[in-house]
């Protein structure tokens, strides 16, 4: 059913169609409202699960993955610090191969405290094993959580379902909740591997020597790479079902033609489909390649879709300090090596803290890597806030 | 004696934590593990914390234990417990024991703020405490249960503070079961585990095991040096039982503290040339306070 809802509404009401036996909930901004409303779900007899609130994000991700190892199907929701602060636990996860979703609020990370959104925050446990897909609007952040569940209990690995803080949970859209049966069409009940039953006496989380431990990280790393099929085809099927286009791994908008290629995640893809529909007008061929999955990353498939483009610039809200862009990064370790001579690909870090990233930011990075490539550059930086001596 | 009074005195060996563990001899935690486990019996979930007993038992693919094993990190046993418990309820499975437990270090100092978070929950979860007095695994360094006067690897002086008292703390979070119990008396621990566990909620054990390589004492002391440690008054054996202290194991005769420190290599120090300096004295003070406040 169509409602005018908030975004954190929609993943609220999303994740309770999916029935998660666990919900740990800790507050923090933009997080707060989606547990805020399971909470109500929960307490209205909507949703027969244990809602549980703990005393911190760490005890958040131990509950859920303690709940995990139990047999639960699991949930739980943070933002920045509060992600940090799970982060031994969140690679604990993956490590122990537990299909747990979790929502990351995107927002910006400490100091200075930034209660704004960039996606600092979800970019530093990139590396940890959890399948990690970016939403552009709210019908896709509350489609990417029923697609989320089906990925996790079939790869076994943990999804983080990133959406922009604030710009996507606090803003009022349109969003179709689907009804309860075909989420139960679509999910079936989880079916879990290994569990902690006195039943069934097992060790889950033995210690490894040298003589196992690299192993247990190929073997992390490929069924990360795995993954890749199961998210096409879970995206694939979610449509066939939903009848929307949701999720998967890539995607495009007029892309073809162009001799601008920019590349994207998050929400900010809406403000720049918005202004190359203006360039086209003008007569400019710009197109855009949209990140959905950052992890596994689809290095293949952009190689695919721009081994012809020669001019590619890279738009993220976040930041390696020290070495630059990171999906910058990503993007140009996807082309072979002998290629890149001719090929420029810009580098643009942009929105972070919060920081508004408008048409005429976007209209001059186009025009900019239209005349020469970027190495790096802060779009709407305001050089008058700096000084010689901050440098 | 009744029935019930029977089986809770009577001393459990199934071995449910096996022997082949990798633990130094005469360690007091091999020897409580095996004593709350085998209590507990088969129906039964260990939550481990990193730490010496999770080290000696379950390195991949021989771990010790004939019951479920979770170990996820070092801080977070009660919460992973506590996730246990709730995926338990919302699957409508059960009943069963799940025994959080965690060293001393993961206890009282980094794992505190979870702990507290299970108390205050109101989890049925037992939560055990293998008190060495000290960081083992990373080598005897100094946590916040290391007793005064202890040298440690990081209080090469000896220790300047009072062990902080969490049988206390736990009870004040209004929970219903606190005990504290010790390694020489097989009966008394696993009475108290089987009481905790007949009992719905949170509940606290806290037992001192005694390391012979971190305390410096010969291995086949261990159970000796646990009697010392209650005769002098160090480590007081009681129950609270909502909120009230009941059951105070009375000395019979008391022990100065000399005896007690004097077998450890950790206390040498604070005796020049058998002389006892004044940190034995300031030792005998803390007894003392113990032997009034819980009028042992
Ligand atoms: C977050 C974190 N910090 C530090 C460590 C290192 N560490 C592992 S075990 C241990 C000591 C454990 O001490 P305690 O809890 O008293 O248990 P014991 O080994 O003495 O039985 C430490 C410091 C860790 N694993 N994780
Ligand atoms: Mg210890």
């Amino acid at each position: 059913m169509l409602k005018q809802i908030e975004g954190s509404q929609a993943v609220a009401d999303v994740v309770a169609l999916c029935r998660p036996n666990v919900i740990s909930a800790y507050p923090i901004t933009p997080q707060t409202h989606i547990v805020e409303d399971l909470s109500v779900i929960v307490g209205q007899g909507k949703l027969d699960a244990e809602f549980v609130n703990v005393e911190s994000e760490f005890s958040a991700a131990s509950v859920v993955l303690g709940a995990s190892a139990a047999g639960a199907r699991t949930y739980t929701a943070t933002s920045s610090q509060g992600l940090l602060l799970m982060a031994e636990v969140i690679y604990c996860i993956s490590g122990m191969r537990l299909p747990i979703v979790l929502t990351c609020a995107n927002r910006a990370i400490s100091a200075p405290l930034s209660i704004w959104n960039d996606q600092q925050d979800s970019m530093a446990v990139r590396d940890a094993g959890w399948i990690q897909l970016f939403a552009e609007d709210n019908q896709e952040a509350a489609d990417l959580h029923i697609q989320a569940y089906k990925i996790a209990e079939q790869t076994f690995l943990p999804v983080m379902v990133c959406m922009d803080g604030f710009i996507l949970t606090h803003a009022f859209e349109p969003v179709d909740i689907p009804e309860q049966k075909q989420v139960d069409d679509f999910l079936p009940p989880f079916k879990p591997r290994h569990i902690v039953d006195p039943r069934w006496p097992r060790g889950i989380g033995l210690y490894a020597d040298p003589r196992f431990y690299m192993e247990t990280r190929y073997i992390l790393h490929r069924a990360m790479e795995k993954s890749e099929k199961t998210i096409k085809e879970v995206s694939a099927d979610f449509a066939k079902t939903f009848g929307r286009d949701s999720g998967g791994f890539i995607k495009t908008y007029k892309l073809k033609e162009a001799d601008v290629a920019i590349v994207s995640m998050g929400s900010v893809v809406g403000t720049i489909k918005d202004l190359i529909d203006q360039l086209e007008e003008e007569g400019k061929k710009v197109g855009l390649l949209q990140i959905c999955s950052y992890r596994p990353f689809p290095r293949q498939e952009i190689y695919n879709i721009l081994k012809d483009k020669m001019n590619i610039v890279v738009l993220e809200k976040c930041i390696s300090l020290g070495r630059g862009g990171i999906l910058a990064s990503d993007i140009r370790w996807s082309f072979p090596r002998a290629e890149k001579k001719d090929r420029n690909i810009s580098s643009f870090i942009a929105g972070l803290g919060g920081r508004n990233i408008t048409s005429d930011d976007l209209r001059y990075m186009v025009e900019r890597v239209e005349k020469e490539p970027v190495e790096l550059e802060f779009l709407g930086l305001k050089k008058e806030l700096i000084s010689d001596k901050d440098l | 004696m009744n029935e019930k009074a029977e089986e809770l005195n009577r001393v459990e060996k199934k071995d449910l934590f096996a022997s082949g563990h990798r633990a130094c001899g005469g360690c007091g935690q091999a020897l409580a593990a095996r004593l709350v486990h085998d209590a507990a019996g088969e129906n039964t979930i260990a939550c481990v914390a990193t730490g010496c007993l999770e080290v000696f038992s379950s390195p991949y693919p021989d771990p010790s234990w004939r019951i479920p094993f979770l170990h996820s990190l070092f801080e977070n046993p009660a919460a992973v417990a506590s996730g246990v418990e709730v995926a338990y309820k919302a699957l409508k499975k059960g009943p069963v024991n799940i025994i959080a437990q965690a060293g001393d270090g993961s206890t009282a100092d980094i794992g505190f703020q979870c702990i507290s978070g299970m108390f205050e929950r109101g989890h049925n979860v037992l939560y055990v405490c293998y008190d060495n007095e000290a960081y083992m695994n990373t080598g005897v360094q100094r946590s916040s249960f290391t007793p005064y006067g202890a040298w440690t690897s990081t209080t090469p002086m000896g220790n300047k503070t009072r062990k902080k008292n969490l049988p206390l703390i736990a009870a004040d979070h209004g929970i219903p079961y606190v005990a504290t119990a010790t390694v020489d008396d097989f009966k008394d621990l696993q009475r108290k585990v089987k009481t905790a566990l007949s009992i719905e909620g949170p509940k606290y054990i806290h037992i001192l095991v005694p390391c012979p390589l971190g305390w410096g004492h010969p291995g086949d002391l261990t159970v000796k040096i646990c009697r010392l440690a209650k005769d002098t008054g160090l480590f007081p054996i009681f129950e609270i039982i909502d909120g009230k202290v009941t059951n105070v194991q009375k000395i019979p005769v008391k022990v100065p503290v000399e005896e007690y420190l004097k077998p450890q290599g950790r206390f040498r120090f604070l005796f020049k040339k058998g002389v006892p300096t004044e940190e034995v004295a300031e030792i005998q003070k803390i007894a003392n306070q113990n032997i009034e406040r819980f009028n042992l």
